[in-house]
């Protein structure tokens, strides 16, 4: 016999209220609701992404945790015991969606931020300047500049950087495991709020090719889509070598996935799996990796390259030699990061919080006096302004958001993206789900949340008594630790609450 | 890397004038700037600095060195510490004069460190030994952060040729008395009045701050302190005495000497324009002020200040980027007077030909005639 996983949750239909319209059939991508005189839920098939309830019109639905009881046991809760009936069923290996979910300690929480009473002034940035432009690049040790006529003139140009008005960024996620009105969505919003997305690794659809100014192209493992004129479309080239979801863990995009879109924009035929490598096979070691770099700028005309790492556990080092391989921008992904699709095992119990990893590399890069060599993106469990700031003020140039972004564009965590199943438009590629993303409205709503978190960045710059982002960057005497270990608080170069 | 450190705060008042022909006036007239503005401070930290006091040495850098218990360290026997440093002295610079500051003990001022004077220059000898492109300043200056850094006790408060920093615990007014200043001629004067609302004051943490023959008094606090801290470290600079004032003399020394940023440009790094501003330049100087920002962002001093800075050649003045401290300049004649109050210039040159505030971020800056000095 077969042993049923006990469904998570309980879908409620009141059939007072529910006038029939079937709609929530039209709504549920996961099939849970059939028509046999009422509606009738299958709750076994429900995630919990809520579309049927944002969409019914009589607000008839509500879904619930299931009720159902597994006796107790601290040692095994009952999703580890649902994993191992899973697996003895199938012989599979146990893949999610999104970002760790399991309940490590946030750092994040446990920061506080400074504030200006009495010996300096807190600045009103509804009145007053508030800058938050922010340059990604590789700076020189110094600048030459002279007088001529009285007039500052520079004497040596400075490498090319890219110009942020927030220090916001949308975190590279491709076309595939995004859907295109997604991509678009993200395009948009960043050409309107004068920030920059990733492409991730599907390369870029054609139609997304006037975004090029506001745009990162990535070139993975899998190099899919990269061509010449690929890498001369963005403002900079990023190079993938892992993410935080999955360290050391490749991609896979299948084949029902790859539809004529898809396949142009990645350069393989329709149908086919979309396998990205664990590593880079021309990528073995650090000169290799320095070769792959210098290879992009000469085919870049010098364009700045990113190199996005997952955080792992010698993070420092392996920043630093990205940075001496000529890396412009180094881009973090925490362990808290999202993804797609990947082995539920690895996504949570492999790699490091992106707080102790940021901290430890701005360290590491300042120890050796090379943090002007590179900028900082850190990413993977970026929640709110908050978590930007503070990121900020431990050493991040810029901070990139994945989840938020989804979430904006209305996804609500149920972590099925892997199914392709996405309820929302976002992370599918089925036409009859694609087109439920409207991208003009989704990059309304990316817009909106930048807006709103800088807004909050500037009313934290100003009680921190500084008007300039600058100030605040690296700027760890402007944190306390409140209930963070002695070690934690080492490592993160922050002073615990009361001293 | 130590990120357990405590910082300073405080507020203060400031004044300083220049005679631009050179002339050389006595510390009275400056301690009665400062006096005026009494109640800016509260009596735990005053300082004056002066430049053209010791032309008989004007060759030597003029060491004044501090050998004192500091917050917070254990406690040291000093008179070890004194050896120690001499003998630190002794071995790498040549050493012409060694010799106590002269003080007078009032019932102002009725404890002090240890306070001596030494006039020195570089060996060549010794420099050579450092390796290529090493300049007679910078050995200087890593002698200075020597002593600060690995010397306990021992601290050295001004370092420039023909020039001196007096500083200590008391209101400026007993710390001139203190030092006997009246005795001094000086072409330029600063002085500093400081209300500490963290510390108890001591007299490292005073004002003025030096190196080399610059010194700085400052008025404000320093809210961008931890990162100037961290970039500074990364040059090599140790922030030994816990002031923000500190990292804006470092920033400087950083700025004009190392990177060779013309004066103007350097204070443009410290209270940089807007960017609304920025963007409304002509293309070359718009580049270069973006060069600057994004490469020297944090050197950039952020919060409140007004700063007196005092070299060899001038006196500059700047306020912070949007002016959230006081700061006044008048000139009579060939006098440049700054102060954190007209009054207080007023108390000493009531006839003045004109008074300004000056706008925010925009410096003061006025340099001896040519031939002077």
């Amino acid at each position: 016999m077969n042993i049923v996983n006990p469904p998570e949750f309980r879908v409620k239909v009141d059939q007072e209220k529910c006038r029939k319209c079937k709609r929530c059939l039209q709504s549920c991508s996961f099939g849970v609701y059939e028509f046999h005189d009422r509606v009738i839920p299958d709750n076994n098939k429900c995630v919990a992404c809520n579309r049927c309830v944002q969409t019914c019109p009589e607000d008839a639905i509500t879904i619930n945790e299931s009720p159902n009881v597994y006796k107790d046991h601290p040692n095994w809760n009952l999703q580890l015991r649902k994993n191992v009936w899973k697996q003895a069923e199938t012989g599979g290996v146990l893949l999610t969606g999104m970002g760790n979910n399991l309940p490590y300690p946030i750092v994040f929480d446990g920061l506080v931020v400074d504030a200006c009473q009495v010996t300096n002034p807190s600045i009103d940035p509804l009145r007053e300047p508030m800058e938050l432009r922010t340059f990604l690049g590789r700076k020189p040790d110094k600048v030459s500049v002279e007088y001529v006529n009285g007039k500052l003139r520079l004497k040596e140009k400075l490498p090319p950087q890219i110009r942020l008005e927030t220090p916001i960024i949308f975190a590279p996620m491709s076309f595939g495991a995004l859907s295109l009105n997604a991509h678009k969505a993200l395009a948009m919003a960043a050409k309107d709020s004068g920030t920059v997305y990733g492409t991730g690794e599907g390369g870029l659809h054609a139609d997304l090719l006037e975004y090029g100014p506001w745009t990162i192209v990535q070139c993975a493992s899998g190099r899919f889509g990269v061509h010449s004129e690929y890498l001369n479309s963005g403002v900079a080239v990023e190079i993938k070598i892992g993410q935080g979801a999955k360290p050391g863990i490749g991609g896979h995009l299948p084949g029902e996935k790859i539809g004529q879109e898809i396949s142009k924009t990645r350069m393989i035929p329709i149908g086919t799996d979309a396998l990205s490598p664990a590593p880079h096979h021309d990528i073995y070691s650090i000169e290799d990796l320095r070769q792959l770099i210098y290879a992009i700028k000469e085919a870049t005309n010098y364009k700045p390259v990113s190199v996005k790492i997952a955080c792992v556990h010698n993070v420092a080092a392996i920043a630093s030699g990205i940075v001496r391989a000529g890396a412009d921008i180094v881009y973090l992904d925490g362990f808290k990061g999202g993804t797609g699709a990947a082995p539920t095992m690895i996504r949570d119990h492999v790699g490091i919080p992106i707080e102790l990893a940021l901290a430890a590399v701005d360290d590491q890069l300042r120890k050796e006096g090379i943090r002007n060599q590179a900028s900082i993106v850190a990413a993977g469990g970026i929640r709110s302004s908050a978590d930007v700031v503070k990121a900020i003020a431990l050493g991040a140039d810029a901070c990139a958001i994945g989840t938020a972004a989804l979430l904006a564009l209305g996804c609500s965590l149920c972590q099925k993206c892997y199914t392709g199943n996405c309820a929302w438009g976002i992370c599918t590629q089925k036409p009859e789900l694609t087109r439920r993303l409207d991208p003009e409205w989704g990059a309304m709503r990316l817009k909106n949340l930048l807006r709103g978190w800088s807004h909050e960045i500037k009313e934290f710059l100003g009680a921190l008594g500084v008007n300039s982002v600058e100030s605040l960057r690296g700027s760890r005497e402007r944190l306390r630790g409140v209930g963070l270990d002695a070690q934690t608080l080492e490592i993160l170069g922050v002073k615990p609450a009361g001293r | 890397m130590d990120h357990w450190w405590q910082k300073d705060m405080s507020g203060c008042g400031l004044s300083g004038l220049i005679n631009t022909d050179g002339a050389r006036v006595s510390g009275a007239v400056i301690r009665k700037s400062i006096a005026l503005m009494h109640d800016r401070g509260n009596g735990q930290g005053g300082g004056l600095a002066a430049y053209g006091i010791y032309p008989d040495h004007k060759d030597y850098y003029a060491f004044h060195i501090m050998y004192t218990e500091e917050p917070g360290k254990p406690a040291r026997d000093l008179e070890l510490a004194q050896k120690e440093t001499e003998a630190y002295l002794d071995k790498n610079l040549a050493v012409k004069l060694g010799e106590d500051i002269p003080v007078k003990i009032t019932d102002k001022v009725r404890s002090h460190p240890i306070l001596r004077r030494y006039f020195v220059k570089v060996r060549p000898d010794k420099l050579a030994a450092q390796g290529f492109g090493m300049s007679e300043d910078d050995f200087i200056v890593s002698t200075v952060m020597h002593i600060n850094d690995k010397i306990d006790g021992a601290f050295v408060f001004s370092s420039g040729k023909n020039m001196g920093a007096f500083k200590g615990v008391g209101f400026p007014e007993d710390i001139a008395d203190f030092y006997m200043l009246e005795n001094y001629q000086g072409y330029i004067w600063t002085a500093h009045n400081r209300f500490p609302t963290n510390t108890q004051g001591w007299w490292g943490g005073a004002h003025p701050f030096t190196l080399l023959d610059w010194s700085i008094v400052h008025n404000g606090e320093i809210s961008s302190y931890g990162i100037n801290r961290r970039y500074l470290e990364m040059f090599g600079y140790k922030m030994a005495l816990h002031t923000d004032t500190e990292v804006v003399t470092y920033i400087f020394d950083l700025l004009v000497r190392r990177h060779g940023l013309p004066v103007q440009a350097a204070l443009q790094v410290a209270a940089a324009p807007f960017w609304k501003d920025v963007d409304r330049m002509p293309p070359e100087e718009k580049e270069a002020c973006e060069a600057l920002r994004m490469v020297y962002g944090s050197a950039l001093l952020n919060g409140p200040f007004a700063i007196l800075f005092g070299h060899t050649h001038g006196l500059i003045g700047i306020n912070d980027r949007i002016k959230l401290r006081p700061f006044v300049a008048a000139t009579k004649g060939k006098t440049v007077y700054m102060a954190s109050e007209e009054s207080a210039i007023r108390e000493i040159e009531p006839d003045l030909e004109k008074v300004w505030a000056p706008r925010a971020g925009h410096p003061v800056m006025v340099e001896l005639d040519k031939g002077v000095a």
